[in-house]
């Protein structure tokens, strides 16, 4: 009925020591190669029972998706809001609101006068009618303009200094210096508003990071809940490997790449929703850019930014996996 | 080759199921560990493939002792066992040969050897040609069958089964033990639990009977 076993059988019994070495069985190159194997088996084979189950990865990947791109959404707001502030800090700059009885002459001797000053690098007058003209525009207001008998608005000298003044006290002294020309009503730096937009951003940038923080413990545990059904709905084989003689590593490895492939996918969705939500965007925020001289682009995600979405989605998927299994394996026992 | 050395096993809930155990397997030797059910048979196997641990004495594995090894070493310490189950405990969602290959690809042998030590494996278990079938496509004996080729592809000194015959008729089991029979020609030592008796007096082999704990004759 069956052949005689052979006598090689005999000779190749294992040896009585422990094997240390995780791995068996011809020369070194072998090793790595079966090694390899593994690893492109495990790796290929979880990716496969994920597409085999597509619901159940689908809902967990979609709700991951969502929660990474509001973390994106969070960050895109705050960078494309600091270029915002960022274009319009180049322009600190100084206004001069000029006394109403100050004719167009003077204000223009008063402007080349400024103009001599050697802090000063730019200087623009605004007349009354340019003013009107600029506030009729832009404003919405103009019909209401319209009834008014006389021009309410100033005539407006606009000061850039020179960029060699950078500290503020400088900055100081040129304000006061300006504050006691007779012509001038009121004199004002344009950067005040814009260290409260700034402080506001960095209000902003913190919660963001806060809320980012937060979602990425969310993906965590969510990840860990689904590596955990996993492991559970695979105990059979985890109990029947460990009886064979897998080490925790070889089990650990197959549940380490679903995190790995759940966090990554989820990464990937979620770049797909962040440029889709930016898209639409778009349109409006170039159009409200051309309003304020379309000095502002919108931001999407570059290259490098896209590449540490998926390094920390794909991170937080392996970490989850690994926290479960670390916890699980040691109470999953052959009975 | 296997060696219990005064071994007690106490379980808080229940008391003493184990009482001074002490016998010694020798290379190549078969024997059959028998008794009532609750005499402590399935204890005394959980203690060799290391799930519990005994709370007194020594067990040797090739010298090697088990019950107070460590964590880190029970993975290689179970690759010198072969285990076989009443129940099989095959995967039913991998082929037979990805069955039998399990213990090689957890040792890390190369793709080429695994199909070589598996269908050597299967060939000594007369199974040769199965290798794509799933377990249910399979009878019960043919089922044992693949169980034993997974846990002989390793070539481990020492087969344990628990039972392995429990589910099958009398002539597929008396076919199962002489295929132990053939293992232990090749120097492998065999330990059987059963309490098939007509299967045990039919065999002429050593036998270890468990009554409450303790053994009564080795």
């Amino acid at each position: 009925m069956m052949k005689p076993v052979p006598k090689k059988y005999h000779k190749r019994l294992p040896k009585p020591e422990i094997r240390r070495n995780k791995t068996a069985g011809g020369n070194l190159f072998d090793k790595l190669h079966a090694y390899r194997d593994q690893h492109a088996q495990a790796l290929f084979s979880s990716l496969g029972r994920l597409i085999s189950s597509p619901f159940t990865s689908l809902m967990t990947i979609v709700v991951l998706a969502v929660a990474i791109s509001l973390a994106c959404g969070f960050y895109l707001m705050v960078i494309n809001l600091q270029q915002i502030a960022g274009n319009l800090e180049t322009g600190d700059q100084i206004s001069l609101f000029l006394r109403d009885e100050i004719s167009d002459a003077q204000a223009n001797k008063f402007s080349d006068r400024i103009k001599l000053n050697p802090n000063v690098d730019q200087v623009k007058l605004i007349s009354k009618k340019e003013a009107l003209a600029e506030f009729k525009t832009y404003s919405g207001f103009g019909s209401a303009i319209d009834v008014l008998e006389s021009n309410p608005l100033p005539i407006v000298i606009q000061v850039k200094p020179k960029n060699t003044l950078v500290d503020k006290q400088g900055f100081e002294n040129l304000l006061e210096s300006f504050k006691e020309s007779p012509e001038v009503d009121i004199a004002q730096i344009d950067m005040q508003w814009l260290e409260k937009l700034e402080s506001i951003l960095a209000v902003a940038q913190l919660g963001g990071t806060l809320i980012s923080v937060l979602i990425g413990i969310g993906v965590l545990f969510i990840i860990g809940n689904t590596i955990r059904l996993e492991l559970h709905n695979r105990r059979d084989e985890v109990i029947i490997a460990k009886l064979v003689g897998a080490t925790n590593a070889f089990i650990q490895r197959p549940f380490l790449y679903d995190g790995f492939w759940i966090g990554f996918i989820s990464g990937v969705a979620a770049w797909f929703i962040v440029t889709g939500m930016l898209l639409i965007l778009w349109q409006s925020v170039e159009k409200l850019s051309r309003l304020y001289g379309g000095s502002f682009h919108m931001l999407f995600l570059s290259f490098s930014e896209t590449l540490t979405l998926l390094l920390i989605s794909s991170l937080l998927g392996i970490l989850g996996a690994w926290g479960v299994l670390i916890y699980q394996l040691r109470h999953t026992k052959p009975d | 080759m296997l060696k219990f050395d005064n071994v007690c096993m106490r379980y808080p809930e229940v008391g003493d199921v184990l009482r001074n155990i002490s016998f010694h397997l020798k290379h190549g030797e078969i024997a059959f560990l028998t008794g009532h059910s609750g005499a402590g048979k399935s204890t005394l196997l959980k203690l060799i493939g290391i799930m519990e641990r005994c709370s007194r004495g020594h067990i040797f594995l090739d010298g090697q002792d088990l019950a107070h090894a460590k964590e880190k070493h029970i993975p290689y310490l179970r690759r010198k066992v072969g285990f076989i189950f009443q129940d099989y405990k095959l995967l039913q969602d991998r082929t037979v040969f990805d069955n039998v290959a399990l213990p090689l690809v957890i040792a890390g042998f190369g793709h080429v050897e695994v199909s070589r030590r598996v269908r050597a494996s299967l060939d000594k278990v007369g199974l040769s040609g199965k290798e794509k079938k799933y377990p249910l496509a399979l009878s019960g004996g043919e089922q044992q069958r693949v169980g034993i080729a997974r846990a002989v592809v390793n070539k481990p000194p020492l087969i344990i089964a628990d039972e392995p015959t429990g589910n099958l008729d009398p002539e597929l089991s008396a076919e199962i033990m002489r295929l132990f029979e053939k293992f232990q020609q090749v120097g492998v030592t065999v330990l059987i639990a059963s309490h098939d008796i007509s299967l045990i007096s039919q065999m002429n082999h050593r036998v270890l009977k468990l009554d409450h704990g303790q053994l009564v004759t080795s």
